[in-house]
């Protein structure tokens, strides 16, 4: 099948998500939509997958032009989708998940036949070695398996054309490889894939055409030939200098130090289990690991979020385990959070207001209970100062920023007092280039300054640039601790959960594509 | 903070075993204890408990007995503390506790109350009487419970099911006075309850309304509305438009003969034969059919949904109006004696039914449970105030508001609503 | 989130995904400008005159020959109106068909009916601005009420002390039973939708149980308390004929305080950033459990002291039915008035002159009170959906039709 779109525009209110775009995807071909955070290449895909009504242009199926009023169209027309956040209802089965939309029925009451929709996940999942048991609770599944029953899911529907978007951002580079097989396994069997991803040596490893999108535009197309340094300055416009400039860390001595701490969560999980490391002032640590292998967990715990089982957590030799969070924050600690806009922010309130956040009962916003407006207006101009922030007017609410300046808004508020500790989550996740140079330097330049920084990322790329040690975080344990600038490969395998030593003999004979692109580059 | 999802589920992961779920347990216990004191051991040793189970109408009829009443009280209590022992054993083993367990655990609970509170009266307790008047007193509810869930279980919170009943009451009421047949009423009910849900789900779907908001402004209105039409229209001639007849009796035959139970659940009017399919029919259809997959994924997750094709909103629309109908059909329960229209005539029902439905976890079953304890309260509450009892009226109506409190504090177990109740979906 | 048995979600909670962020219901209302407010005042009289009309004898009798004679049906229809509004109009505001001062008093008695929603309101308005849906000022304003009257009937102190005694208790149990949700949201993540429904109802029974016992009984066998004596009544403030009392002082000051609270202060700062989004302060260190229960509290010290007014100065005596339907109209008050004091005072205002009005409606013009509540609800239902209103509006119609004859008069 071959699914060509001609002109398609989208807008919402002012802003052009998509701006006239042509694309041709051939039968069988993985073809890979490359562009930044933001860049459109989501909203087109939904347009293409009918959830929304494009404002302009048409697409055709097979050069039929054709016209979808909801997914159950696209679906019809051999078009299925894995969205980045997946579309599984979790309190159902997956055989229900699968079925749901297209359910067989037995009877004339529309009951559901239930063996017919376990066969037909047994039929598929056997088909490509899945091994999904068709009566498991989705909620009660690894992230990687709800990302198969998402593609049995599409492929039960006889899709032709699978649209995967950013399908490697939950998973481990090895999990990345196995997925990277199913998608050469599918293209044999005549699927064509839109392959959806910010990651360059993915693109490279497995895309047969690739096509840039940037600020809704399409930009180019280029081959997987061509260097990694040529399709980035293609996505963000201009060239870019991957990493950061740094001088070599001068660590002094142990700023945070974590001994034996174990977290249980709700569910009776070991979440953080017996984790032991230290930061030094002046040197940044980064946590590096797959989602979900209790990194949050762990910083949450720092701040005093969630309650230790035991261990302790000690900053300058002084406890931080047991305190409340509005201690720990009194104590020195600048806490960045994984997800600025539902942990960070608070998108109603003012730019001002949210500039004092964790500081608005310290003086001098706050004299005997009653707060200041125009103290809290005057720290706002000078940190909007401080920190390039792009406003109208600091009164403004914090949503009519753009995320970048609502990230620096987050930085500037937990810098603007004299830190013992900087943690910082996920600090440029969802950013542009442009600002992921500002926020990198100011961490940077925060470390120089002699405070012990603590990084929290599932960015390999963030990792490398920033990291003095890096702590891989695997189940709950610290798999091992490596210094910054280690080969990708070992950090890959042990993010996986091999140990350090292992991995690096492990890495060394056996390469992943993504490794072998990235040595490939080096030579 | 949000919870990540955890990987930790694959062989050789440190999984420790849940905590174990105390709580239901020592409930039983308690509760159990309590009876068995107050029940038993406090009871006078010579007074007496006085049943009738079956009125001179019955097709059987068995003479009224009477029973030592701290005997009884004491071997009831005792064989509920048993039970209690038992579901204890197995909350320790990581057993599941049965269904049948609790259910009968109440049950005993319950009959040790009913021989302490009667112990010493002058008078017999008409046990058949106070079942019936349960049954009848609950249909309401369960219809209004049934409501509820048909509309959450698609993502609409209904608290307007107060108004929903209160429509449908008084069309109920109307349209059997003009027509002189009951069963025009039965049939008018539901429109007035459905429109009210209409309007509901317009507000939420269309306008992204909070909910709630809408759910307890439209009560108010449907009271406004209501009242406004008695003291006018309905007061001006109540002959014509407030006098329905009652809905005929239809004894279900052999059935309704079975002593104790054949009165008690064959001998009604139609609409409690409705309740009972409409419970039967949806407990099969909301788990087991392709509609109820459908409307469970819309209020689970509606963009999971909208992208295999369903539509959200217009399965919102559908299903909130069919709740109004369920529950305007509970308004004609309500008045199906009948009764003439009086303002406010549901008094708070509605908002017992939402109860019910809480407490019954969003399933037909659960739901029909939890209104049939409701209703059993208000018949007890009737029943012992025209004998007399030891325990003030006020108390026993309090009791289904204070079982929904303890329900959704977490008392009785984890209560989990559908997922994306009360939120708009917005593409 | 750390809720376990949350029932329905709070409405004011942020939305997560930005892709389904969205206006709050909050949001909508305090976005909304005074002509959406003005509009659907206006279309909800209408909508209502349509009521009026329609439940009129000689409207009814005009309608059987409507299309021989149709100035009829339409002059009755305007009679019928005009007279059920006007005589709203002089219940409420000014009569000018009564002589000297007594002219002045509905505007008082408005002023009094408004008193126990703007208190009651104030407290809903904490409420939502800090994300808690609090439905249960109808049994805050009763357990004030009745914690009041058994300060006033039970003990003897002298003049001052005595009301304002009375009055503290309202505070405290109001904000107690209130509490009561906000401990169970905070420790056990209980909707405090579900809880304060139930406490609602629960409260009117344990009212009327008092009622009928020793503490709070009268003596004869309704159940009704023996009258407030003089000590604990609240103070006239222009003295007969004129029923207004100091509770209508005492509920603008009130106000004002929770102006200051909300907009000022450290607490209120903390009560509309757990409002906003829970996590993030949570994250900046607001002990979000605590304010749960702080905010529940405030919210339930007012509602109480509006009881307390309602009993202190205007009943002076306590029926299992005296929140009559306070509780229910501060909601509709808070939602009008956008959440804020000034809002809320106003939005009681209103709707106290609807309640002061009505009375004489129904007398002189035969329109029951009931109609009320039908303006009430439809203005509310009509303020949370300004397309509709805006697609319904007189102004919006011309504006368009003036706009599209003009593109045509342009093409």
């Amino acid at each position: 099948m071959k699914l060509e779109l001609r002109g398609i525009t989208k807008r919402f209110g002012p802003l052009v998500a998509n701006d006239h775009i042509d694309l041709t995807f051939e039968q069988g071909e993985i073809h890979a939509l490359l562009g930044e955070n933001g860049a459109g290449k989501s909203t087109l895909m939904n347009v293409l997958y009918g959830l929304y009504d494009p404002d302009g242009g048409e697409i055709l199926v097979d050069d039929a032009p054709v016209r979808f009023e909801g997914p159950g169209d696209a679906m019809a027309a051999g078009i299925g989708m894995v969205h980045q956040h997946f579309m599984l209802i979790p309190v159902f089965t997956v055989a229900e998940n699968v079925v749901l939309g297209h359910e067989p029925t037995k009877g004339g009451a529309g009951i559901i036949d239930l063996a017919e929709a376990r066969r037909l996940v047994r039929e598929i999942s056997d088909r490509f070695g899945f091994d999904v048991d068709p009566d498991a609770l989705v909620e009660d599944l690894p992230v990687g398996v709800q990302q198969r029953v998402e593609i049995i899911k599409a492929l039960s529907r006889d899709a032709k054309v699978l649209i995967l978007d950013e399908p490697t951002a939950v998973l481990t580079p090895q999990e990345t490889d196995e997925l990277i097989g199913i998608m050469r396994q599918l293209r044999a069997a005549g699927t064509s894939i839109v392959f959806i991803t910010h990651k360059l040596r993915e693109v490279k490893a497995v895309a047969d055409k690739i096509t840039v999108i940037r600020r809704g535009k399409v930009v180019g197309t280029a081959s997987p030939k061509d260097s990694e340094a040529e399709l980035a300055s293609l996505m963000v416009g201009r060239s870019v200098v991957l990493g950061v400039d740094k001088a070599p860390a001068r660590p002094a001595d142990v700023g945070l130090a974590v001994r034996g701490l174990t977290v249980i969560d709700e569910r009776g999980a070991r979440v953080v289990d017996d984790i032991s490391f230290e930061v030094h002032r002046g040197e940044i640590v980064a946590l590096a690991g797959v989602q979900g292998n209790g990194q949050s967990e762990l910083a949450e715990t720092l701040l005093g979020l969630m309650p230790a089982t035991g261990g302790s957590i000690t900053l300058d030799g002084a406890e931080l385990l047991g305190r409340s969070v509005d201690d720990v924050l009194r104590a020195g600690v600048g806490f960045v959070p994984e997800d600025r806009s539902t942990d960070g922010l608070i998108s109603t309130f003012s730019i001002a207001e949210n500039l004092i956040l964790d500081l608005h009962d310290q003086a001098p916003y706050a004299r005997a209970g009653s707060l200041s407006p125009s103290r809290v207006a005057a720290n706002a101009e000078q940190r909007v100062g401080e920190f390039d922030i792009r406003l109208t007017s600091v009164q403004d609410p914090i949503s009519t920023l753009s995320g970048g300046n609502q990230q620096k808004v987050v930085l500037a508020r937990e810098m603007s007092r004299p830190l013992r500790l900087l943690v910082a989550s996920q600090p440029t996740r969802g950013l542009d280039v442009g600002s992921i140079e500002f926020v990198h330097k100011r961490i940077v330049a925060e470390r120089d300054k002699g405070t012990p920084v603590l990084i929290v990322s599932t960015e390999l790329d963030e990792v490398l640039a920033l990291a003095d040690r890096i702590a891989v975080m695997y189940r709950g344990r610290i798999i091992g601790v490596v210094p910054g600038g280690t080969d990708r490969d070992v950090l890959g395998l042990m993010m996986a959960g091999v140990p350090a030593e292992t991995a690096h003999k492990d890495a060394a004979a056996h390469h992943t594509t993504l490794g072998a692109a990235d040595l490939e580059e080096q030579q | 903070m949000s919870t990540q999802t955890t990987t930790l589920d694959a062989p050789g992961a440190q999984l420790v075993q849940q905590r174990i779920a105390w709580r239901t347990p020592v409930i039983y216990l308690v509760v159990g204890a309590l009876a068995f004191v107050f029940f038993g051991l406090l009871t006078s040793a010579d007074e007496v408990t006085r049943f009738t189970v079956s009125t001179s109408r019955d097709f059987v009829t068995i003479s009224p007995f009477a029973v030592p009443s701290k005997l009884v009280g004491l071997v009831l209590s005792v064989a509920a503390l048993g039970l209690a022992g038992w579901a204890t054993y197995l909350t320790r083993e990581r057993r599941k506790v049965p269904t049948w367990v609790p259910i009968t655990f109440g049950g005993l609970v319950l009959l040790a109350f009913l021989v302490w509170v009667m112990a010493g009266n002058g008078n017999a307790l008409p046990l058949t009487l106070l079942l019936t008047g349960a049954l009848v007193l609950s249909a309401p509810l369960v219809f209004g419970a049934l409501a509820g869930l048909l509309c959450e279980r698609s993502g609409i919170i209904n608290i307007a099911i107060e108004g929903q009943l209160l429509a449908g009451a008084f069309l109920a009421v109307v349209v059997a006075s003009i027509t002189g047949n009951p069963y025009a009423g039965l049939v008018a009910a539901p429109v007035a309850g459905a429109l009210v849900g209409g309007v509901l789900v317009m507000f939420a779907v269309r306008y992204w309304v909070d909910q709630i908001i809408v759910g307890v402004v439209l009560n108010v209105l449907v009271i406004g509305v209501t009242n406004y039409l008695f003291s006018t229209v309905l007061t001006q001639n109540p002959q014509a438009l407030n006098n329905p007849p009652r809905l005929p009796t239809l004894p279900i035959p052999v059935l309704s003969q079975i002593p104790v139970i054949g009165p008690v659940l064959f001998n009604h009017s139609l609409v409690i034969y409705l309740m009972y399919a409409a419970v039967a029919v949806l407990q099969v259809m909301v788990f087991r059919s392709r509609w109820g997959l459908r409307m469970r994924s819309v209020g689970e997750h509606p963009k999971a949904a909208d992208t295999v094709g369903i539509k959200v909103n217009l399965t919102r629309v559908k299903n909130t109006v069919l709740g109004g109908a369920v529950a305007g059909l509970g308004g004609a329960a309500l008045v199906a004696a009948g009764l003439a229209f009086t303002k406010e005539l549901t008094s708070g029902k509605g908002y017992i039914a939402l109860a019910a439905m809480i407490l019954g976890r969003w399933s037909p079953k659960g739901a029909l449970a939890a209104a049939l304890l409701f209703g059993f309260a208000d018949s007890l509450r009737q029943v012992l105030g025209n004998l007399g009892s030891p325990v003030p009226s006020q108390f026993l109506s309090m009791l289904p508001y204070l079982a929904t409190i303890f329900a959704v504090a977490g008392l009785v177990g984890r209560v989990r609503p559908p997922a994306a109740e009360g939120k708009p979906y917005v593409k | 989130m750390s809720s376990t048995g949350t029932v329905v979600t709070p409405p004011a909670e942020p939305s997560r995904a930005p892709e389904d962020e969205r206006p709050s219901y909050l949001q909508q209302v305090l976005d909304s400008s005074w002509m959406i407010i003005l509009s659907a005042i206006v279309i909800a009289l209408v909508a209502s005159s349509v009521l009026i009309a329609a439940a009129n004898a000689e409207v009814q009798e005009a309608a059987t020959y409507l299309f021989a004679r149709p100035g009829d049906f339409f002059g009755a229809a305007w009679d019928a109106i005009y007279s059920a509004y006007s005589a709203l109009f002089r219940g409420a505001i000014f009569d000018y068909q009564a002589d000297g001062l007594r002219r002045i008093r509905p505007i008082t008695e408005t002023m009094l009916a408004s008193t126990p929603l703007i208190l009651a309101g104030l407290g809903l308005a904490i409420g939502f601005r800090s994300g808690l849906f609090n439905i249960g000022a109808q049994g805050q304003v009763l357990m004030g009420g009745a914690a009041a009257t058994w300060i006033a009937i039970t003990f003897q102190a002298p003049v001052v002390v005595h009301v304002v005694l009375a009055c503290l208790a309202a505070v405290v149990v109001g904000g107690l039973w209130a509490g009561i949700a906000g401990f169970l949201k905070a420790r056990t993540g209980a909707n405090e939708v579900i809880v304060t429904i139930m406490l609602n109802s629960i409260a009117v029974f344990l009212v009327s149980y008092l009622l009928t016992t020793s503490v709070l009984a009268g003596g004869g066998s309704r159940p009704i308390s023996p009258p407030v004596g003089p000590n604990a009544q609240l103070p006239l403030v222009l003295g007969p004929p004129f029923r207004l009392h100091w509770g209508f002082i005492v509920a603008l000051l009130a106000a004002v305080g929770v102006w200051w609270l909300l907009e000022r202060s450290v607490l209120g700062f903390r009560f509309r950033a757990v409002g906003a989004n829970q996590e993030a302060a949570r994250t900046a260190g607001i002990r979000v459990n605590l304010m749960f229960v702080l905010v529940m509290i405030t919210a339930g010290a007012l509602a109480g002291l509006g009881g307390a007014t309602q009993i202190l100065g205007t009943d002076k005596t306590l029926q299992a039915s005296s929140a009559g339907s306070i509780g229910f109209d501060a909601i509709t008050v808070a939602l009008l008035g956008r959440s804020t004091p000034l809002g809320t005072v106003l939005a009681a205002l209103l709707f106290g002159a609807l309640r002061a009005g009505s009375p004489l409606m129904q007398t002189s013009a035969n329109t029951p009170i009931d109609i009320v509540l039908v303006i009430q609800a439809s203005i509310v239902l009509l303020i949370a959906a300004p397309p509709l209103v805006r697609s319904l509006s007189l102004v919006h119609g011309i504006a368009k039709w003036t706009g599209r004859s003009g593109k045509e008069a342009r093409a």
